[in-house]
């Protein structure tokens, strides 16, 4: 496995804010890496250092292989980079912007310009000035999207955008995926990124709390049952990894540790199973854990 | 369910709903900027009779004054016609169109900023969803445009009022009048077109056209009296003669117009949606040929640069036409022939004249300097540059693009003035032509120093426009109030030999074109190194 992006133990500091404290990140070549946080983790620090705009205090970063501050431009010849809010020029129209990026980044495919355009619903002949939040966006996606880079690097590309467009977006991370490239995608919308991404990071505080695909990380979580059973169940709440348990006559409500679901549904079998849901977690509640003390409850 | 039954406000009470409220808002946000206005303004009128009693000393002063005015057309279109040799009449004459400008710029930027720009920000549709009357903001617009301008009518008659309460009150009023015909213009284009740009730029468009008119009307007639002078609120501020024989009739002119104008104006803004103009944005070009960070700095930068290019051409032009005749405004007069000699030069007064002219464009040429190099900043800190920057292209390549036109561009309208002086005064261009470019390596380092504030101190910028400011203040007043000259000497511009007329001397220049690189590659060296503003 190649790696397109590989941080560590990176720092970086605005006079007394920390906004990077010493954060890890691994994403390896043609995947999808999502880049979760809630606002102010650090997601756009991260991916500015990773852009060569700005120059960590400490740690390490290569980027393609290459250091981000000092083969900046070599390394921007192969990536294009979507910021999470555009601006445009007041009268450069969407159309002259894509074709600039296009031609910065070493020239744009004219058939595919074309289609995205069609895809986005973008009018490309208004004027910057005139276009809302999610179509000054849109400008910026179709000009990465028509690109040839290797690696795109999306800070909350889709705020802004409605539910169409986001289906738009998803395929065209899609397409991306099945063409080779990777991509790193910061977002807070955790369904997005629960669709789309191979692996996740998420960050806190400037750094790296979990990491690795989705799989990966439900196992370290907890699974919700809630089974109706034939006759009251015994020993239950000796198991290890049993939380929350709930028991109301023959109907069971608890929390298990992923890894013991095993040990539960034999407790739950002895019983005798009339009815019964699991629920895996969803990324949300992974975020929330993460973030708990943070939620006000 | 309850049924409630709101009063029903009457006709009035919805339109102007919030009014007040809002008029307080835009006071508030304009707390800085309109006190600072009036305080220039009015410092501008006020310090006027003292310099003009000094100038002009004795009877003999004055009258030769008046024989000048009347037979110097140049002289008239560039001031205006004078009524009277009292202090006070002097007064009027002498300030009177430029402070009348100055109003008029002031109301016009308010009464946008308050209306379009509000509009086109999307600030204003939270605003109008408030319980807010739907003539309520051009109404609280126009009055926050109304109060510099009472300010400034108050501060200004009872500053000249020791010269003759009449004339003060007369003159305040016809300062104000200006601002507010301004103003009710400047409504007018705010529901004309659909960005805040335009809109200022359609408004000081018709302040270009009324200083012309009354330029060109002035220039054939000795008393105002041309219909053309006639047609401009600009000359109407003339034509009530304050300190010689008040005119208040012409007063009523202004009133007039500021009512059509505020009735079409409302009648306009009933008339369309929000966020639209009547005139419509034109569509751009879907696709573009822009393909470099250069040709996208001179794309951005053009439409300023021409600005700029046609009016050095032009105000060459005019100083070149009053070269010939310099001896004869300056000759008789001691005290003016020491500052043009002061400032211009030691041989001939045209030569000195022509001299110090080449210095005025010269010094108004680094502001332009400084605002070209500071796009750089606006770039950067409204995010535009960040996804730039993120293509394959050094920050020194992007900084190049904006920077060529900077120091290119002073290059390119101090070559224009020098044209038009030589076209104006229908000599050889050769010795202008040094007049004018001998200003760079001054103009240069003006920009070398923003450069150098925006590379090492992206916050600290924008103060590259307080150097520009000092150092145009140092070589415009800073002679005339006998400054010391520790403090001349701080002005690049002071070091510069005063061509034409005198010999070149090449060491200053060297030494400032020298001062300008190592500036410019501190601050490329400082750009190069630190992070990114974001």
């Amino acid at each position: 496995m190649t790696t397109a992006i590989t941080v560590s133990g990176l720092h970086k500091s605005f006079g007394r804010t920390h906004a990077l404290d010493g954060l890890d990140l691994d994403v390896a070549a043609g995947e999808v890496h999502g880049f979760l946080g809630p606002n102010g983790a650090g997601k756009s620090t991260a991916i500015r250092v990773l852009l060569g705009l700005l120059r960590a205090d400490s740690g390490t970063a290569r980027v393609l292989g290459l250091d981000p501050w000092a083969d900046a431009v070599e390394i921007h010849r192969r990536i294009a980079y979507v910021p999470g809010d555009v601006t445009l020029w007041r009268n450069l129209s969407g159309g002259e912007v894509i074709d600039l990026y296009g031609r910065l980044r070493g020239g744009l495919d004219a058939t595919r310009r074309a289609r995205l355009i069609e895809r986005f619903e973008l009018d490309p002949a208004k004027k910057g000035r005139t276009y809302s939040k999610g179509n000054r966006q849109k400008v910026a996606l179709v000009a990465a999207f028509a690109s040839d880079a290797d690696l795109l690097i999306l800070d909350e590309p889709t705020s802004g955008l409605d539910p169409l467009m986001e289906e738009v977006f998803q395929a065209c991370v899609e397409e991306e995926r099945d063409r080779g490239r990777t991509v790193l995608l910061s977002s807070h919308i955790l369904s997005e990124v629960e669709d789309l991404c191979d692996r996740v990071s998420i960050i806190r505080k400037g750094r790296t709390v979990e990491t690795g695909s989705l799989a990966d990380l439900r196992h370290l979580t907890r699974t919700s049952v809630s089974a109706e059973l034939a006759a009251e169940p015994d020993g239950l709440a000796g198991l290890k990894g049993v939380h929350d348990l709930d028991i109301q006559g023959r109907r069971v409500r608890l929390q298990v540790d992923t890894e013991e679901l095993g040990g539960v549904l034999r407790k739950l079998t002895e019983a005798g199973v009339r009815s019964l849901t699991s629920t895996p977690p969803t990324l949300e509640e992974l975020f929330l854990r993460h973030y708990q003390d943070e939620v006000p409850r | 369910m309850t049924a409630y039954a709101l009063p029903a406000p009457t006709g009035r009470d919805r339109q102007l709903a919030g009014t007040g409220t809002l008029l307080r808002f835009a006071l508030r946000r304009d707390r800085v900027l309109a006190p600072v206005w009036v305080a220039v303004n009015t410092l501008m009128v006020l310090s006027m009779p003292n310099t003009l009693d000094g100038l002009y000393a004795t009877p003999g002063d004055r009258a030769d004054l008046m024989h000048q005015v009347l037979t110097n057309a140049s002289f008239r279109a560039l001031i205006g016609p004078l009524f009277a040799t009292s202090t006070g009449a002097l007064t009027a004459w002498r300030v009177g169109v430029y402070a009348g400008v100055l109003a008029a710029v002031t109301s016009l930027l308010v009464v946008v900023r308050h209306t379009r720009d509000e509009e086109e920000s999307g600030r204003y549709e939270l605003v109008a969803s408030g319980a807010v009357g739907r003539r309520a903001p051009l109404t609280a617009a126009l009055l926050a445009a109304l109060v510099p301008n009472a300010a400034l009518a108050l501060l200004v008659t009872a500053g000249l009022a020791r010269l003759g309460l009449a004339g003060a009150l007369c003159f305040g009023l016809g300062l104000a009048a200006v601002g507010m015909v301004f103003a009710t213009m400047a409504a007018i284009a705010a529901q004309l077109t659909e960005s805040a740009r335009p809109a200022r730029g359609l408004t000081s468009a018709v302040l270009g056209a009324a200083f012309v008119l009354r330029a060109a009307g002035d220039s054939g007639t000795a008393d105002g009296s041309s219909v053309l002078t006639w047609l401009s609120p600009l000359g109407w501020l003339e034509n009530l003669r304050s300190f010689a024989g008040e005119r208040w009739w012409v007063l009523g002119l202004s009133v007039a117009a500021v009512a059509v104008q505020a009735v079409a104006a409302y009648t306009l803004a009933g008339r369309r949606d929000l966020g639209m103009g009547l005139l419509p944005a034109r569509p751009g070009p879907p696709a573009g040929t822009l393909g470099s960070v250069g040709a996208l700095a001179l794309r951005l930068q053009r439409g300023a640069l021409l600005g700029w290019a046609a009016g050095f051409l032009l105000a060459g032009a005019v100083f070149g036409s009053m070269a010939g005749s310099a001896a004869d405004l300056v000759g008789t007069n001691k005290a003016t022939r020491e500052i043009f000699e002061r400032m211009g030069g030691q041989s001939g007064v045209t030569n000195a004249f022509l001299a110090s002219m080449a210095g005025i464009l010269g010094l108004v040429a680094a502001l332009f300097v400084v605002g070209s190099v500071l796009r750089l900043h606006g770039e950067e800190t409204s995010g535009r540059a960040e996804p730039l920057l993120a293509c394959p292209v050094g920050r020194l390549r992007w900084a190049a693009g904006h920077l060529v036109i900077a120091f290119g561009g002073s290059a390119l309208i101090m070559t224009l003035a020098a044209l038009g002086l030589a076209a104006g005064y229908g000599r050889d261009v050769g010795p202008l032509l040094g007049a004018c470019l001998v200003q760079l390596p001054a103009i240069w380092v003006i920009g070398a120093v923003t450069v150098l504030l925006y590379g090492l101190a992206p916050r600290l910028a924008p103060g590259a426009w307080a150097v520009a400011v000092a150092v145009l203040l140092i070589g415009w007043v800073g002679p005339a109030l006998n400054a010391p000259q520790i403090v001349l000497d701080l002005s690049p511009f002071g070091h510069l030999p005063k061509l034409p007329g005198v010999a070149m001397r090449w060491e200053p220049v060297l030494a400032l074109l020298g001062l300008a690189a190592a500036l410019l590659g501190g601050g490329l060296a400082g750009l190069r190194r630190r992070d990114l503003t974001t």
